[in-house]
This record gives structure tokens, C-alpha cells and sequence, in this order.
């Protein structure tokens, strides 16, 4: 999509320190400069999406809901990077230096979790990694934008995983791909033939089969522990849009100031996977797709079971923003209403967790927080498949969340 | 552009953002629906009165129901059919030739006290049609113990009364039960179809496992308890069931008669009173199993069912505490908590 008029560039997009400005209001700025520098180890830097004039420092709604400091940049339609080079022999660059420049390419997450993509590549000594996994299941319904790339950019992809590969000093790299996009296995399979030790596995298709535990278990077997990271088992997963970037930013020295961006739902005209700059806004995504149809009533930033629904469309697209949901009247359905469990073990058969949402969220509503820990409460990763089958319409996910928040601030 | 044209306020709420479309209400309608084959035999089996005696005990359901939560100012709940399923199950699980106000008091006892007094759907220990059935069998003895023979109403004559196969079975044994039916593939075979005293909806089998079917293929069922009760009654019948000792009894004569199908399939199966941990089921049902078995062979009565099931309503918590669904990333032996 073309860039749009004015960006609004969130200073924190990902899990950790906020970054600092480093441009003042009225400094002229090139495309890919570097506006907020990061203030920790968990951090990553942000960038200017286009170039142009720093017009201000706001605040800004985030995802969330929560208001965050941003720049604004209004673009002067030039579309001047900054000095960029190509380096066609990436690979023969040291770890280190790989590492270093996803750092400073800003790059996070693009899954939605947003942790910072240099920090998941530095595990711990005392863990041995051995195999590496792009995420390809894209298991949330609507969403395609993974899928997308996949299809158009399967070689850079290939090349991304290589560079994470190199960087973690590992053979053996997996891409796993729900068998519902056949076209993207097909092409990831072309891309990944020549190269030794990467291997494409077509997943089964359920739902969430892309969260790591899951892809991990799918692909390999190895089950995560309760609390541990896929580094316990020996693995680190990354995002297929991740993948790419890291590609960019590798052979180019791109920071990442664009995304692919899933726009869908019956309540927009045209859907489609654009590429959006980060800090372009949802009203400019909506306007681009065509705008409105008839009845919009939910606008959900990420995937319909674990995204956020906005109350303005003044959000930006920020590196995690997988994509922009909006969901008409037919499709809306309201969740003010529940009633008492039935114990009709829905949730269990579903968890892919193996807990017992249904004993959850009874003792969260009845307020017995200390008693879901025996229910394994932090395990839960929030993917909602039981609220989805739950008959009794039960807000099972948030009694969760709320037992989980309480327990964390005692 | 267009996008400022939707002015209107976006709803906010918190994920998941898309439901299934099950419901309560369609869950319950549709057990309601699969029952209609065994309920359609009874008819037969034994005529008008079935309807009458079936549709108080609906009635009697829906008004105990109503009444409750009326009273204690919560909101109507009769449309989502797990009134009317009690209503049903509870008239399909009585003598065709009750007096009417047996169905009206134990769709009472049923509704207003076993499920509403203890916090209405979802929060009853005990299975609420069963609690009215064992209610009323305990008061009025009698009229709940008088079997008439089928089809005998439907046709206009007398009804005659007559023992039901296990209680012609406990008192005067095997032999008498053959003689009675003719021969074993007689017998097995009118106690499949259904052509014998008993409950009105209980006697037959074939339409029960119609509708059981029918559930499981919608997976509102799944096959342990049933299963687990059901091969623990063969089981303990064959070892204990017969008159000539050990290994002697006949499982299937045992697995045909009684409440036995309606009760392993749309009974224990209660979702609000088994447990909802699959390996916890197979506990639940193998104690259906035992109890319904030590009642037919040891106790007064010569069907145990009913109470097999509502004692086992009384250990689901306890089976649901300590057998917890696995959780992902611990192995079988280790215990987290």
C-alpha cells in the first residue's frame, strides 16, 4: 500500500524497555533512520517508516488500549532511505555480527508477542540449541499474512532461517506449515530443496497449532515442561515474517519499518495482505482496503481468538501487528451473556495445554485464586480455544487472566 | 471516506473474538431429540398413558423450574431445555400406570429441590431426574413396583400386572424367566425390542442405542462410561450372576433388562454429575457398574441402577480432584502441584 501522509511511530513496540527518542520535532528524517534507541538489552530500536519531517512527540493508543509516546513523521513523499548497502555474501559474516545487525535493524517477534529478536538468538550457555523453527502454521483463523509471504518471498524466508541457523550454530532447521496452504508448502519446499539440514513438515490443521509449544510437540515430539522456554528442549522459534526480516536486514542493512499486514473480515470491502508501514495508521489500513462495508461492529488488531479489539482506529500498526480484523454484524457475536458451567469437559478435550479450564474459571469466579495454581493456572497460554467451544458462552480466558494478575500481585 | 461514515461506537470485549455455535439450549434439545425413539416405544409398548404420564412429569418440570426461579428472582432459564430433558428422562424412567400425581411430585423433587435448591444448571450433585425417580419410588413403593405387561393397554385389554425380567430373575431365576419368554433367542430378543415390563422409556434397547447413536456421532457423547459400565456389569454378571455358582450367570439378559441402557447412556452421562476427565469416567462408570450389580444381586431391590448412578454423583468431585487431565510437558508418573 502506498505510505500514508503521516506515520505514528510507537517508541515501545516490543516486550521490554521503551525506547528514548533521539529526533526532535521539526528534524528532518530519512526513510530507516533510526528515531528511538533502545534503553536495555531487552529492547529494540525504532525507525523512521518514511521520510520526512518529525512533526511531533504524542502519545499514541497502543494495541492494548494503553497510551504510548510516539513520533510522528509527516512524510514528504520522497522515499529516501537512508545509506544502505548490499552485502551478497551475508552468510560468511561472523555470529556476531549477524546478531548485531537484527539488533540494530530493531527487529522483534512478528508473530505478535513482540520479544526482541537479538535476545532470543543469545540463549544461555547452559542451553544447548539444536534445532531451529519458523513458524508457518499461522493458525489463527483470518489471518494470511504469513501465508502470503510464504508464497511470494519463499526464498528469503529460506535465507532468513539460514542466517538464525548460522547465528545459533545449528544443523537443523524445520518450517512447519498447516496443511491448509498447500501452495506455501510447495513453494517453501522449492526454496529450501537445495539447501542441507532444512526440512518443510506439513502440520495437521487445528488451532493453535502455531503456538510454539505446540509447533514444537507437532513437528518433533518434544514437549516443552510446565513454565520452561522451547530453549529447554532445545529450540528457538521464530515467525515467518521475522524470518524475512532478518533476511533484509542481514543483506541489506534494513531496519524493519514495514510488515505484511492480514486486512479481512466481512465488515471491509477489500481484504488483502499489504504491506503497511509501521506507524501507518488502522483508519489508513481500513481507507486502503476500500473501507467499510455495511455493519462494522468489532475492529480486532491481531488474529479473532487471542487479538484486541480497538475502540478507535487511531492505533498504529506497530512490528507486531499481525493483522487488522474487522468484524461485521454477521459475524460479531456477543459474549456479555454466559451461564454457570455444565461440566460438559469441552474445554478439557480442547485444552492444548491438558488443563481443566472449566475447574479455572469456576474457582476464578468464585474468587479461589490460590486454588488455581493446583489447576496449573500459568500454564495457560491465553490461546482460547475453550472459550471458543465453551456451550455456557463462559468468559473463561479472562476468569483466567484475572486469577493469574491477582496471584502475580501478591 | 467510508471509514469515517461508521461513526457508531466499536464494541470492545476481550478475546476470543469468534464463539462456536454450540449452546446449552442446543446441547439439551438434541439429548431431548435422541430420547424420542425409546419415548416413541414406550408409547407403543404401552399406550396413552405413557404420553400422559411423560408430559405431567414435563409439565411438572418446567412449572418446578419456572416457580424457583421466579421466586428467587434469577431469570427464566426453561428455554434451554434442561428442565424439559429432566421432565422427560424422568417420566420416561416411570411405570406407564402411576398415578398422575407420582410424575407431578417427583418432577418437584427433581427440578426444585435436587437442581434448583442447590443453585440451578450446573451446581446439582445428584442427577435430578434420578433423585425424583428414587424420591417417589421411596414414598409410593407400590405404584412404582406395579408392572403391567406391554402392549396389553395399547390394544384396549386389561391391563394384566406382571414381574419385570430381573425381578421375575432374582426371585424365581433363569429357568422361570425362559419359560415365561419361550426360549434364550426369545428372550434376548423381545428384551432388545423392548417387549417387556418396566419403565416406560427403559425396555427398548435397540431404540435407546438409536439414539445413543445419534449422540455420539454429534460427539455429545463419548463412549466411557457407557462402555466401562456396561462391560462391568457383563463382567460381574457372568462371575456372580448365576444360581450354580461361580462363572454361571448370563451378561446379557443383565445388559438388556432393567434402566440399565437408558441409565449407562443418558443417565451417568449427565454432564453436570459424571466427572469431565476422560480416565475419571471409566472410574465413575465401572462404579456404576459395581453398585448396579451388587443391587441386583445382594440388595431388596432387584434394579440398581438408579441408585448405582446417584451414589456414584456423590464421588464425582472426588474422582475429578485426583485424576486431572495430563498436562502438557509432564510425564504420566509425575505429579505437578
Amino acid at each position: 500500500m502506498p505510505p500514508p501522509a503521516r506515520v505514528y511511530i510507537p517508541l515501545i513496540q516490543h516486550i521490554g524497555a521503551p525506547c528514548r527518542a533521539v529526533v526532535e520535532a521539526g528534524e528532518a528524517v530519512k526513510k530507516g533512520q533510526l528515531i528511538g534507541e533502545p534503553t536495555g538489552f531487552v529492547s529494540a530500536p525504532v525507525h523512521a517508516s518514511v521520510s520526512g519531517r518529525v512533526e511531533a512527540l504524542v502519545d499514541v493508543p497502543s494495541a492494548t488500549g494503553r497510551m504510548v509516546p510516539a513520533v510522528v513523521i509527516e512524510n514528504d513523499g520522497e522515499e529516501e532511505w537512508v545509506q544502505l548497502r548490499d552485502n551478497p555474501d551475508y552468510m560468511s559474516l561472523p555470529p556476531e555480527v549477524l546478531r548485531e545487525k537484527i539488533k540494530a535493524a530493531g527487529i522483534v517477534g512478528m508473530g505478535g508477542a513482540a520479544f526482541p529478536t537479538h535476545v532470543k538468538l543469545s540463549p544461555p550457555k547452559e542451553k544447548t540449541i539444536d534445532t531451529v523453527f519458523i513458524n508457518g502454521a499461522e493458525c489463527e483463523p483470518y489471518l494470511t499474512a504469513d501465508h502470503r509471504l510464504m508464497v511470494e518471498s519463499a526464498a528469503e524466508v529460506i535465507e532468513g532461517l539460514k542466517i538464525i541457523m548460522r547465528i545459533l550454530g545449528v544443523e537443523k532447521g524445520y518450517v512447519g506449515i498447516e496443511a491448509n496452504k498447500p501452495d506455501a508448502i510447495e513453494r517453501m519446499r522449492e526454496a529450501a530443496s537445495a539447501v542441507p539440514g532444512i526440512e518443510v513438515v506439513e502440520l495437521e490443521m487445528k488451532y493453535p497449532q502455531g503456538a510454539e509449544k505446540m509447533l514444537i510437540k507437532a513437528v518433533t515430539g518434544r514437549e516443552v515442561p510446565p513454565g520452561g522456554l522451547p530453549m529447554d528442549v532445545g529450540a528457538v522459534v521464530q515467525n515467518v515474517g521475522t524470518a524475512f526480516a532478518i533476511y533484509e536486514a542481514c543483506r541489506y542493512g534494513k531496519p524493519l519499518i514495514e510488515r505484511v499486514v492480514t486486512v479481512t473480515g466481512l465488515g471491509v470491502r477489500n481484504p488483502g495482505n499489504p504491506r503497511a508501514r509501521i506507524g501507518a495508521t488502522v483508519r489508513d489500513l481500513i481507507e486502503e482496503a476500500g473501507g467499510f462495508s455495511d455493519g462494522p461492529v468489532k475492529v480486532v488488531l491481531g488474529g479473532p481468538m487471542m487479538g484486541f479489539a480497538q475502540y478507535t482506529l487511531d492505533v498504529p500498526v506497530t512490528k507486531g501487528t499481525s493483522g487488522v480484523l474487522v468484524l461485521s454484524e454477521k459475524e460479531y457475536v456477543s459474549s456479555e451473556k454466559f451461564s454457570p458451567c455444565i461440566r460438559c469437559g469441552r474445554c478439557i478435550d480442547a485444552c492444548p495445554m491438558g488443563l481443566m479450564p472449566s475447574m479455572l474459571s469456576i474457582l476464578s469466579e468464585k474468587g479461589f485464586y490460590e486454588e488455581t495454581r493446583e489447576y496449573n493456572v500459568f500454564d495457560c497460554f491465553e490461546c482460547g480455544t475453550c472459550a471458543y467451544v465453551c456451550p455456557s458462552k463462559r468468559p473463561i480466558v479472562q476468569f483466567i487472566r484475572l486469577a493469574k494478575s491477582l496471584l502475580k500481585r501478591q | 471516506m467510508a471509514v469515517e461514515r461508521g461513526r457508531q461506537e466499536l464494541v470492545v470485549t476481550v478475546s476470543p473474538h469468534i464463539r462456536s455455535e454450540e449452546t446449552v439450549g442446543r446441547i439439551m434439545w438434541t439429548v431431548s431429540l435422541s430420547l424420542l425413539p425409546a419415548f416413541m416405544m414406550g408409547v407403543y409398548f404401552f399406550g396413552p398413558r405413557a404420553v400422559y404420564v411423560t408430559a405431567l412429569s414435563i409439565v411438572g418440570s418446567l412449572f418446578s423450574e419456572w416457580l424457583v426461579e421466579k421466586m428467587a428472582g434469577r431469570e427464566i432459564t426453561l428455554k434451554d431445555g434442561s428442565a424439559f430433558l429432566t421432565g422427560l428422562l424422568l417420566g420416561m424412567n416411570l411405570p406407564a400406570t402411576v398415578p398422575f400425581y407420582i410424575p407431578l411430585v417427583g418432577s418437584f423433587v427433581a427440578v426444585a429441590i435436587t437442581k434448583q435448591l442447590f443453585g440451578g444448571i450446573g451446581y446439582n450433585i445428584f442427577n435430578p431426574a434420578l433423585m425424583g425417580r428414587a424420591f417417589v419410588l421411596i414414598t409410593w413403593p407400590r405404584a412404582m413396583t406395579t408392572w403391567t405387561e406391554p402392549t396389553a393397554a395399547f390394544v384396549g385389554l386389561d391391563a394384566k400386572t406382571t414381574a419385570t425380567p430381573l425381578g421375575l430373575l432374582k426371585e424365581e431365576g433363569m429357568q422361570r424367566l425362559l419359560e415365561v419368554f419361550g426360549d434364550k433367542m426369545s428372550l434376548y430378543t423381545q428384551l432388545f425390542l423392548g417387549h417387556r415390563a418396566g419403565s416406560l422409556g427403559e425396555t427398548s434397547v435397540v431404540a435407546i442405542l438409536i439414539g445413543a447413536a445419534f449422540l455420539r456421532i454429534r460427539r455429545y457423547i463419548t463412549w466411557h462410561i457407557p462402555l466401562s459400565y456396561l462391560v462391568t456389569v457383563a463382567v460381574l454378571a457372568w462371575i456372580f450372576g448365576g444360581r450354580e455358582g461361580l462363572f454361571t450367570g448370563d451378561p446379557v439378559v443383565h445388559l438388556l433388562s432393567g434402566g440399565l441402557m437408558l441409565g449407562a447412556f443418558f443417565m451417568a452421562t449427565d454432564y453436570v454429575t459424571c466427572p469431565s476427565v476422560r480416565k475419571g469416567q471409566i472410574v465413575f462408570g465401572i462404579g456404576c457398574g459395581f453398585l448396579t450389580m451388587l443391587i441386583r444381586l445382594k440388595a431388596g431391590y432387584p434394579e440398581g441402577v438408579m441408585f448405582a448412578i446417584l451414589l456414584m454423583n456423590c464421588f464425582t468431585p472426588l474422582i475429578d480432584r485426583n485424576l486431572k487431565s495430563k498436562v502438557f510437558g509432564t510425564r504420566k508418573e509425575e505429579k505437578k502441584g
